[in-house]
C-alpha cells in the first residue's frame, strides 16, 4: 500500500561525482592515508567504504583496510521494531586504536543507527578519530550529530523514504526518493 | 520445535555466528537487552545450562535472576501456575523454565503474557541443546543436509535426542539411532514427526559406519533400577564409544555429548578428550546460541 510517485534524486553519475569528491576530501582533511580504516554500516555501508578504498587507492596508491560493524545489538529502539531485526557480521581487519576510523552509511537520517555505530565501534577499541561519510543527508536529526563527508544534502518530509540503490546488491547505481503512505492516512476497513 | 522449519533453524543459527563473534572481542558484552528481566526458574538440577542462559542473558546486558525450586516457594507447596504468576509479577520479561515433567513449561506459556524458554522438560524436549548441537555441527562440517549423525544411548527417555532428532531430521541429515532395545522406541512415529529420515540399528558398531557425528548420551543410572538396563558393565561393552569403534566413522567424524559425561561407561575418556571431541565446545557454542534465542524473543513491538 505504500509508494506514490516514485523521484531519481541522484544517477549513477551523479554517485559516482560525489563519491569521488568524497574520497578526495577524506583524504585532504586526513593528510593521506595512512592511518584510515574505512568502516561501513550494513547493509550498503561496508560496499561503499570497498569504493571508497579503491578511489583512495587510485589517488594515493595505499591500499586502506576497510571493515563491517553492524549496529543492530546496540539501538535504542529495539523495542519499538520488528521482531529480531537480523544482525550483519561485523568485521574489521585491524586494530582500530589510534586509528582514523571513517565510518560509512548510505544515508544520514534521525542519527539513531549513527550513534549506536559509535556504540559497537568502541567495542573494538579506542580510535584517534571517528568521522563520518554519507551518500545523503536528509535532515531530520533527533540527536547532535552530523557528517563529514555528504554526497547530497536533501531536503525531504517525515513521509518520503529515500533508497540509495547499489550495482553490487541492487543491480544499479542511483537514489531514489518517494512518498510513503503512513498506516493512519491509509483507508484501513478494520479497526 | 517438532514444527520449527528449515528456515527458521537457520535464522537462529545465524544470528548465533553474529552473537558468536560478539564473544570474540575484547569486550564481550553489547547492550541490545538492557532493561529486561530473565528469570531462570529451575526445578530441576543443572549446571551448564542454567549458567549458559546466564551468562546469554549477561552478554546482552539482560538482567538475570536464577530461582532454583530448593529455597524458593515451591518448597512450600505454591503451585506451579502461582510460581510463574508471581515471577511475572516482579516484572521477568522472559521465563527460562526447566522441570522433570514434560509440557511444564508449555503449561507456563499458556498461563503467561511474557515468554517461555524451555530448557529442559522431563524426557520430552530440550530444544536449546538440539540448536547448539546444530550450530557446533554446521560450524564444523558446514550444512548437515546428507549428514549421517548416530545417536546412541537411552533415546526413549532422553530429550536432548528428542529434540536433536527433529532438529538434524529437520535439517536433512540421516539419523541413526543406537542402543539397548529396551532403551529405544518401538515406533518412530512420535519421535519424528514425519520430519525426515530416522532409523534404528542396534549394533552399534554397525550404526556408527561412515557417521559424520556421533552423538553419546548420558546413561541415567536410575534406568537400571527400573530394570532397563542390563548392566553398566554390559552397557558399556556394546554400546561405549571408544576408540576402536570411532575408527568406522568417518577420520572427519565428531563426537558430542550433552554432559554430563560418565566416563567409561557411554563413553571413553580417550574419545572425550580426543581431537574429534567438539564436547567443550558445545558448550561454549551454547551461549551463542541463547543469546541469539534471547534476541530473537525480546525484540520487536510490545515484546517487553
Amino acid at each position: 500500500m505504500a509508494a506514490a510517485q516514485r523521484r531519481v534524486v541522484m544517477s549513477a553519475a551523479d554517485m559516482g561525482r560525489a563519491m569521488s569528491r568524497i574520497a578526495h576530501e577524506i583524504i585532504e582533511r586526513n593528510r593521506g592515508a595512512a592511518s584510515l580504516v574505512l568502516v561501513g554500516i550494513p547493509r550498503p555501508g561496508p560496499v561503499l567504504a570497498e569504493r571508497l578504498a579503491d578511489l583512495i587507492e587510485t589517488i594515493e596508491g595505499r591500499q586502506v583496510p576497510t571493515g563491517a560493524v553492524d549496529p543492530t545489538m546496540h539501538r535504542d529502539d529495539l523495542d519499538r521494531r520488528s521482531i529480531g531485526p537480523p544482525v550483519h557480521p561485523s568485521h574489521i581487519p585491524v586494530d582500530v586504536t589510534d586509528r582514523t576510523v571513517v565510518l560509512v552509511d548510505d544515508v544520514l537520517y534521525t542519527g539513531r543507527t549513527l550513534r549506536a555505530a559509535l556504540d559497537a565501534l568502541n567495542d573494538f577499541g579506542r580510535p584517534r578519530t571517528i568521522q563520518f561519510a554519507a551518500i545523503v543527508d536528509r535532515g531530520h536529526r533527533e540527536l547532535p550529530v552530523r557528517a563529514d563527508f555528504v554526497g547530497k544534502n536533501l531536503p525531504t518530509a517525515d513521509d518520503e523514504r529515500v533508497t540509495v540503490r547499489l550495482q553490487e546488491l541492487d543491480g544499479e547505481d542511483a537514489v531514489h526518493i518517494e512518498r510513503v503512505v503512513s498506516p493512519a492516512q491509509e483507508a484501513t476497513p478494520a479497526t | 520445535m517438532s514444527d520449527f522449519t528449515r528456515d527458521e533453524f537457520a535464522e537462529v543459527l545465524d544470528t548465533a555466528e553474529r552473537m558468536h563473534a560478539v564473544l570474540e572481542r575484547p569486550i564481550r558484552r553489547v547492550p541490545t537487552l538492557r532493561g529486561t528481566t530473565i528469570a531462570n526458574v529451575f526445578y530441576e538440577p543443572s549446571t551448564r545450562t542454567r549458567v549458559s542462559f546466564e551468562l546469554a542473558g549477561k552478554n546482552l546486558s539482560a538482567d538475570v535472576v536464577n530461582i532454583a525450586a530448593s529455597g524458593s516457594s515451591v518448597e512450600k507447596g505454591e503451585s506451579l501456575i502461582d510460581t510463574f504468576q508471581t515471577i511475572q509479577a516482579l516484572g521477568a520479561d522472559i521465563v527460562v523454565v526447566r522441570h522433570s515433567r514434560a509440557g511444564a513449561p508449555e503449561l507456563a506459556s499458556r498461563h503467561l503474557d511474557c515468554g517461555v524458554i524451555n530448557a529442559g522438560d522431563g524426557t520430552r524436549g530440550h530444544p536449546t541443546q538440539a540448536l547448539l548441537d546444530l550450530y557446533t555441527a554446521r560450524r564444523r562440517l558446514g550444512d548437515v543436509e546428507g549428514r549421517k549423525i548416530v545417536i546412541v544411548g537411552d533415546i526413549l527417555h532422553s530429550r536432548v535426542a528428542r529434540s536433536g532428532i527433529w532438529a538434524f531430521a529437520r535439517m536433512g541429515a540421516e539419523v541413526v539411532l543406537s542402543g539397548p532395545p529396551s532403551l529405544l522406541p518401538d515406533t518412530m512415529e512420535a519421535l519424528t514427526n514425519g520430519t525426515g529420515e530416522v532409523r534404528i540399528e542396534h549394533d552399534l558398531d554397525g550404526a556408527i559406519q561412515g557417521a559424520d557425528i556421533v552423538m553419546a548420551l548420558r546413561v541415567q543410572r536410575e534406568r537400571m533400577q527400573a530394570g532397563l538396563l542390563p548392566d553398566l558393565r554390559e552397557y558399556a561393552r556394546r554400546w561405549s564409544v571408544n576408540p576402536a569403534r570411532l575408527e568406522r566413522a568417518q577420520r572427519h567424524a565428531l563426537v558430542m555429548h550433552p554432559g554430563p559425561m560418565n566416563q567409561g561407561i557411554e563413553i571413553s575418556p580417550a574419545v572425550a578428550y580426543s581431537e574429534q571431541s567438539v564436547i567443550e565446545e558445545q558448550v561454549a557454542n551454547g551461549v551463542a546460541v541463547r543469546m541469539a534465542v534471547l534476541y530473537l524473543l525480546l525484540t520487536g513491538e510490545g515484546r517487553r
